[in-house]
């Protein structure tokens, strides 16, 4: 049976000027999966999932997210996704609890349902007592729990993160990852970007991208057997190295 | 930021109201009485007794009148030739007393000469009655002047009002010129730019704020000129609020383009303080609108700030109504349109 597909992508091509950021990618992602995007800083990850959210539009390809066209449901789109990105992006001026509150106000939440989530959230989260601080006090590691938390407080169908364990320490970053399989385990199709190695392993699968092309896609097992290597650092070298030999 | 909000402008506006006038006083002249007879010595002695001048120097040369002039210790210096009192008492013609004024300030130079030559004016008259004491009675034409709608030509009561403008004017522009911006620089807007929301619902989200602040503004300033200056609120509070209201749309729309248009905050500045410089010095509020050339009164019809000054007068001082400042509210209503569309339409949430 084929799996359902959260995401579907046709030749996409993302042109600034003459520079090709995205080489006629192909890819699909199924639902519930947590689908990685490798790659060097400027192999065109951002790009690509910048124009997938909807921030930036493609130049040309067949581009469908949660069923939606990229091009003609942009807004249908955003009602059905969140996004983190690499910049941290709550309001640092805001408490926890009001940035949850505004959140949740923009995707059409009813208050009395943000109250109760996020009362909930911030327990899980343990930040009970810095619920009414302003963000710009509290550590970077819950800041960016909390960052992905509100991004899926409004249950989407789709999740993507750019970069999302950037600066965050070992420890937050395996309990960030555990938050991820736990919003997998929800039911939410999760499409991540990163260039930790060890992290792609926890993905899966993945798309490993050089120079604005897919060089390669699959499960990490796969791929480490494809490309006759002990682990996926060895998997990126290689990949990697081979396009600059072009 | 909040007190800063608030403070400022009242700091600037006791500050701003007291020192912006053209109200002359102690102007510093010198006079050079080469007569030295009863009615040369009458004659300073008016000056003397004015108020608005200052016997800084006296001396007999005008060459050294000349030299206090060129640095700037007198502003005026008036020449009472030798032979004054002679030709006067023997009725003669063309007796001349010579007025050198410093005219690097054109506008302070023009009110010198204008309480110089009133006070000159003024001697004639006495002389003339003493001389002609029969003609005395119909002795040409009384003029009594009258200035409406401040009386006292207190410059005080014509200045708050404008400031006032220009204080919410500022503060208005600044802080939504700063805002989309900065949410750019820290990386917030694309995140808002991912979720579902409205263009209008985000433009709107960006001036309602500002625009609260704004009237508290007026309100506040308002009561602070009435307190402190004892400015006349004759017309229509209401009317000043309905116009400012509108007013305050058309200078956050204009703040909020600059600030989509823009990517960093420095350059947001850069653009805000062109507007506001041309604007402000453009609007009537240092030098009348009637006086300049006829392009710049041309240009002024798209500066929304030279309504508002004028409106602001025309209420708080003559106490006018809604159809005397129709043409301006039609004006600033259409700005307000043009700007608020232009704002939606300019941000944009796709790269």
């Amino acid at each position: 049976m084929e799996k359902e597909k959260a995401i579907t992508v046709k030749n996409l091509v993302k042109k600034f000027g003459s520079f090709v950021a995205n080489d006629n990618l192909t890819f699909d992602v199924y639902k519930g999966e947590i689908f990685g995007f490798l790659g060097a800083n400027g192999a065109g990850k951002t790009t690509a999932l910048k124009i997938l959210c909807g921030l930036s539009s493609p130049t040309s390809g067949e581009i469908n997210v949660a069923g939606f066209d990229v091009y003609s449901e942009t807004n249908k789109i955003k009602n059905n996704i969140g996004y983190m990105s690499q910049k941290f992006s709550l309001y640092e001026d805001l408490t926890v609890y009001e940035n949850i509150r505004f959140y949740g106000g923009i995707y059409g939440l009813k208050l009395k349902d943000i109250r109760k989530r996020a009362d909930e959230l911030i327990q899980k989260l343990g930040l009970t007592n810095v619920r009414n601080e302003l963000l710009s006090s509290i550590p970077l590691g819950w800041k960016q729990k909390l960052a992905f938390s509100v991004a899926i407080f409004h249950h989407p169908k789709i999740v993507f993160l750019d970069e999302p364990t950037g600066g965050v320490d070992p420890v937050t970053r395996r309990e960030f990852w555990d938050m991820i399989y736990d919003a997998a385990g929800e039911g939410i199709t999760i499409m991540v970007t990163t260039h930790y190695m060890d992290e792609a392993e926890y993905c899966n699968r993945v798309c490993i991208m050089v120079d604005g092309r897919i060089e390669a896609i699959g499960t990490p097992s796969e791929l480490i057997k494809n490309q006759n290597a002990e682990n996926m650092n060895d998997v990126f070298l290689q990949l990697a190295r081979k396009a600059k030999q072009q | 930021m909040l007190p800063v909000i608030f403070v400022m402008p009242i700091i600037q506006l006791i500050i701003l109201v007291n020192a912006a006038t053209y109200e002359m006083k102690n102007i510093k002249l010198c006079i050079v009485d080469q007569d030295l007879s009863t009615f040369s010595r009458n004659l300073s002695s008016k000056f003397e007794g004015s108020p608005y001048f200052v016997i800084e120097k006296r001396t007999f040369s005008s060459k050294e009148a000349i030299t206090y002039i060129d640095r700037g210790e007198i502003t005026a210096a008036i020449i009472i030739p030798q032979g004054f009192e002679r030709k006067i008492i023997r009725n003669e013609k063309n007796i001349k007393v010579q007025v050198l004024i410093d005219a690097i300030n054109g506008t302070n130079a023009g009110v010198s000469q204008a309480y110089i030559i009133s006070i000159l004016q003024d001697y004639n008259k006495q002389i003339l009655s003493k001389l002609l004491p029969v003609n005395s009675s119909n002795n040409g034409i009384v003029t009594s002047r009258r200035f409406w709608y401040n009386p006292e030509l207190n410059y005080k009561t014509f200045m708050v009002p404008g400031i006032l403008v220009l204080l919410i004017t500022i503060i208005s522009f600044i802080l939504s010129g700063m805002n989309v911006v900065r949410e750019k620089e820290i990386g917030t807007i694309e995140q808002i730019n991912v979720t579902p929301i409205k263009k209008y619902q985000f433009i709107a989200g960006k001036l309602i704020p500002f625009w609260i602040i704004g009237l508290f503004e007026l309100a506040f300033g308002l009561t602070i000129g009435k307190l402190l200056f004892d400015i006349p609120l004759v017309g229509s509070l209401g009317l000043v609020f309905g116009f400012a209201a509108i007013y305050l749309i058309v200078l956050l729309a204009l703040g909020l383009l600059v600030s989509t248009i823009v990517n960093t905050q420095q350059q947001a500045m850069f653009i805000s303080f062109f507007f506001m410089v041309v604007f402000i010095l453009m609007s009537g509020l240092f030098t009348g609108v009637e006086s300049m050339p006829e392009w710049a009164q041309i240009v002024n019809k798209a500066n929304p700030l030279a309504y508002f000054v004028e409106v602001m007068r025309m209420i708080l001082l003559k106490g006018s109504g809604i159809s005397d400042i129709i043409k301006q509210l039609i004006a600033i209503i259409t700005f307000a349109f043009f700007m608020i569309s232009l704002a939606v339409w300019r941000y944009k949430k796709i790269s």
